[in-house]
């Protein structure tokens, strides 16, 4: 009960470092999107973390993960339709092709 | 080692603890190693909802919810479009940069570790109690509306221009 705080934070870098693996690793557009949301609930699942066993416990904590999973929508919703842009541009969703500033 | 691990798994929080980050883990695990993109959403999914479950632990009730709406409903359902909307007929070849790949896989493990012994290293203070109040959403409601009224405005005007911007950005063409 006293130390649980660590194992939080060792889970949360876990995912953080899966999800950079992937966001880096992958060539499909769709699975880079999903790995950075992956390392944005890390950092949620942190913020939490603290919130209930940091120093100063209080709830800003959980407010501040509400704005992070409020931006996280937003960027996913931006990617999407950014992804979708670009398939009818170029006929292709792999990351590797997306080199050019303009078509 | 044993003695531990027994010690740690002695508390009924603790146990529900290690359900969820081994379900957690493995699935994410899961996520980089699949093949098919729709098998890698639903697996996304399932940490979502494991996510979710730890929240319900850590007294964050509020935010659990949340999770499983916007995380585990909206996101998943946005990428699911995504990728019916983009085909992937040819998805199945994996990319072969082997040392690419394992200087990644090297980068990443490595950055693990510093953060695994900067945690290690660290002593937390010990915490005061929490009070999470008798109504987590009740509470979390007037905090948004007292203290945090100017960010939560901001996110607002974000959300709507993040959302006209798609709209905009996907809308066909007309020809």
């Amino acid at each position: 009960m006293d130390n649980i705080l660590p194992s939080y934070l060792i889970l949360g870098a876990i995912l953080f470092c899966i999800g950079l693996y992937g966001a880096l690793a992958k060539k499909n557009a769709i699975i880079v999107l999903l790995s950075v949301e992956l390392m944005l609930n890390a950092c949620n699942l942190n913020f939490i973390a603290f919130a209930k066993y940091g120093p100063v416990p209080s709830l800003n904590g959980q407010i501040f993960s509400l704005f992070n999973i409020a931006v996280a929508a937003a960027e996913a919703a931006v990617g999407v339709a950014i992804l979708i842009a670009l398939f009818r541009q170029k006929g292709t969703s792999d990351v590797v092709d997306m080199d050019s500033m303009r078509h | 080692m044993i003695d531990n691990l027994l010690d740690f798994l002695s508390d009924g929080e603790n146990i529900v603890f290690a359900i969820l980050a081994v379900i957690m883990i493995s699935s994410s695990v899961f996520m980089i190693s699949f093949t098919k993109v729709v098998h890698m959403v639903v697996s996304l999914a399932l940490v979502f909802l494991s996510a979710a479950g730890l929240y319900v632990l850590l007294e964050a009730e509020f935010v659990a919810f949340v999770q499983v709406l916007i995380y585990a409903g909206a996101i998943t359902i946005l990428m699911i479009f995504g990728i019916m909307m983009t085909r992937h007929d040819k998805q199945d070849e994996e990319p072969k940069r082997p040392f690419y790949n394992v200087l990644l896989f090297v980068g990443a493990f490595a950055l693990f570790g510093v953060i695994f012994f900067a945690i290690q290293d660290t002593t937390f203070a010990p915490s005061y109690g929490f009070e999470p109040g008798l109504d987590n959403t009740r509470e979390i409601g007037l905090l948004l509306y007292r203290e945090y009224v100017i960010p939560f405005e901001l996110v607002s005007v974000l959300l709507t221009v993040a959302f006209i911007g798609s709209i905009v950005m996907a809308k066909r063409e007309e020809e």
